[in-house]
């Protein structure tokens, strides 16, 4: 190797590490701080120090145990969050895939008009359609309830699904139907026992995709729900920063405890969710 | 085979549909598949738009909302952050998804901690850039005064750089996701196309301009776009941030209209949502022409 290729070389390296530095300093920062937060004691996180000097988790047993006035319903709206994501990514896979099905196996009339007035939903932006969807849960005496925030979420998370959903499935085969239905297959039995089992990886992904939006979304639970028991845990946290006497360490430590379960399903789901998702979009 | 044939023939028989009109029974069939996000569409969209339309249908609002000089400055917020925050963002992630393209093992841990703002949820992360941009004892402040014995800005307490930090938790949020969308689409060009410029001899500006720009420019426009109707409608960055404030100078639309329905007036905040309909409107569509194939 001659020296002005190793120089080449070098200078590649420190080019790299020149970027990657800053990103992975922009990155870690806002949730370093946040973990700093949860590990101090009290009077110790606004020391400004980088490691405490005496990390505890002091504040993680106070939210388990709920032994702060903000955080007596902790479990209780844990709870909460968990059923609501769990049941809409079981609502919109049901929907999604009966209507992703619909419009690409069947080949039903108008499912291309039921496409776009889905496509058309996916980019109207959801705070826009908050408002409107406050009064019209208050019609329906819906508010304070649960199915409020499930079904907003699933109107908000199934266009977006029956798009991924239906271009996966443009791919299978037309064999497969024809076969199954020369067999004498119903189409629900099509469905069933065909469509569903080919289409397991987009609709992980997909499941993926709606359990995280609602167990993510601020806007909809705070407009919807208002009780303290039927809060999800994004709400009583944005309740906390009302207070003047808010007790920060603990607000992180319950904000850090909340983030961990999207991002663990997120990095276990990866596979399913960057082929799936970003094949969407690449498209374009 | 006999029952094979047969079952097919009896299936093609027309039955007489609801409205009296010939359904097959596989678009029967089609019908009972899409029933139930049809149900989910009329009752939780075209409802509440309907009702919306119907509350905003009062000329005298939008004279009310023109009157409203709160109503003028998020205007013009919303359409700054749309021109700026984006832009920027978007640069920057058409740069780094260059940048994570190289093949070293420590790029490769980085891409993975990266996409952590992406896939956390927004609200403990903005709270926790909130607590560091307390005055007194945030923890930028405390850097500021132990470096220059100098107190920092009360930094949410001054509208243009309150906005200024809305979009920069807004580029945080979001730079992950277009990055790694732009870094599917530099990995779908043939490498073969980057070796033969570089026996030519090209160099990395060259190399950008004449393959790697050409191959992802469409991409990166839809990009743009997207972010743009998505970005309308971010309402955490700046409400968790700033709330609004100081004295409601940093709203954006999608905040604007919680702030009319805490004050009671609904009319208004269907107003304010109907009048970037413009805006949005035309975005929507190419965006739905450019999808939909």
């Amino acid at each position: 190797m001659t020296r002005a290729r190793i120089l080449r070389g070098v200078s590649t390296e420190a080019g790299l590490l020149l970027v990657g530095i800053p990103v992975l300093l922009w990155t870690l920062i806002p949730i370093y701080h946040m973990f700093l937060f949860a590990i101090s004691p009290k009077d110790a996180a606004f020391s400004g120090q980088l490691w405490p000097t005496n990390p505890t988790l002091r504040n993680f047993g106070v939210v388990f145990g709920q032994e702060h006035h903000f955080l007596y319903n902790f479990w209780r709206q844990m709870w909460n969050s968990i059923a609501i994501s769990c049941a809409t990514a079981v609502l919109t896979l049901m929907i999604a895939s009966a209507a992703a099905f619909a419009i690409s196996r069947l080949r039903m009339k108008g499912g291309r008009l039921v496409m776009n007035l889905a496509l058309f939903t996916y980019f109207i932006p959801a705070a826009f359609l908050a408002v409107p969807m406050y009064k019209t849960m208050g019609m329906y005496g819906l508010l304070n309830n649960d199915f409020a925030l499930i079904l907003a979420m699933v109107t908000v998370a199934s266009p977006y699904a029956i798009w991924i959903l239906r271009q996966a499935s443009d791919k299978l085969p037309v064999e497969l139907d024809e076969a199954a239905l020369i067999d004498g297959a119903s189409p629900f039995q099509l469905f069933r026992l065909v469509y569903i089992p080919l289409m397991v990886p987009s609709l992980i992904a997909v499941g993926t995709y709606a359990l995280l939006l609602a167990w993510n979304e601020y806007l909809y639970a705070f407009l919807l729900l208002s009780n303290e028991k039927t809060l999800t845990l994004p709400v009583a946290l944005g309740n906390f920063l009302s207070a003047d006497d808010s007790p920060w360490e603990l607000l992180m430590t319950a904000g850090f405890i909340y983030a961990l379960p999207p991002a663990a399903i997120y990095y276990a789901f990866r596979k399913y969710m960057s082929s799936g998702l970003t094949a969407g979009a690449v498209k374009g | 085979m006999t029952t094979a044939t047969i079952a097919p023939a009896t299936r093609r028989q027309p039955q007489p549909g609801l409205f009296g009109f010939a359904l097959s029974p596989k678009q029967a069939w089609g019908l009972l598949f899409v029933a139930p996000y049809i149900a989910i569409f009329l009752g939780f969209v075209v409802f509440p738009v309907g009702y919306a339309f119907w509350l905003a249908r009062s000329p005298q609002l939008y004279v009310e909302l023109a009157k409203d000089p709160i109503f003028l400055r998020t205007a013009v917020n919303t359409l700054v952050f749309l021109i700026v925050a984006i832009n920027i963002k978007m640069v920057i992630a058409l740069f780094l998804s260059g940048f994570f393209t190289h093949k070293r093992w420590w790029v490769k841990v980085l891409a993975v901690l990266f996409v952590l703002p992406w896939a956390v949820p927004s609200i403990p992360t903005i709270i926790s850039v909130r607590f560091m941009l307390n005055p007194e004892w945030g923890v930028i402040n405390q850097l500021i005064f132990s470096l220059t014995a100098e107190d920092g800005p009360n930094w949410l307490n001054d509208p243009t750089l309150a906005l200024s930090l809305s979009m920069v938790v807004h580029i945080w949020k979001s730079l992950p996701f277009w990055t790694l969308i732009l870094l599917a689409g530099r990995l779908a060009i043939p490498v073969e196309l980057y070796e033969a410029a570089s026996v030519d001899g090209a160099g990395a500006l060259h190399r950008f301009a004449y393959i790697t720009w050409p191959s992802i420019s469409t991409l990166y426009v839809t990009c743009t776009l997207l972010s743009m109707i998505f970005t309308v409608g971010d309402f955490n960055s700046v409400y968790l941030l700033t709330g609004g404030g100081p004295a409601d100078l940093t709203h954006v639309l999608a905040t604007l209209g919680i702030r009319y329905l805490r004050l009671d007036q609904i009319g208004l905040a269907m107003a304010s949502i109907v009048c970037c309909l413009p805006l949005v409107l035309p975005l929507v569509f190419f965006m739905m022409k450019r999808l939909s194939r």
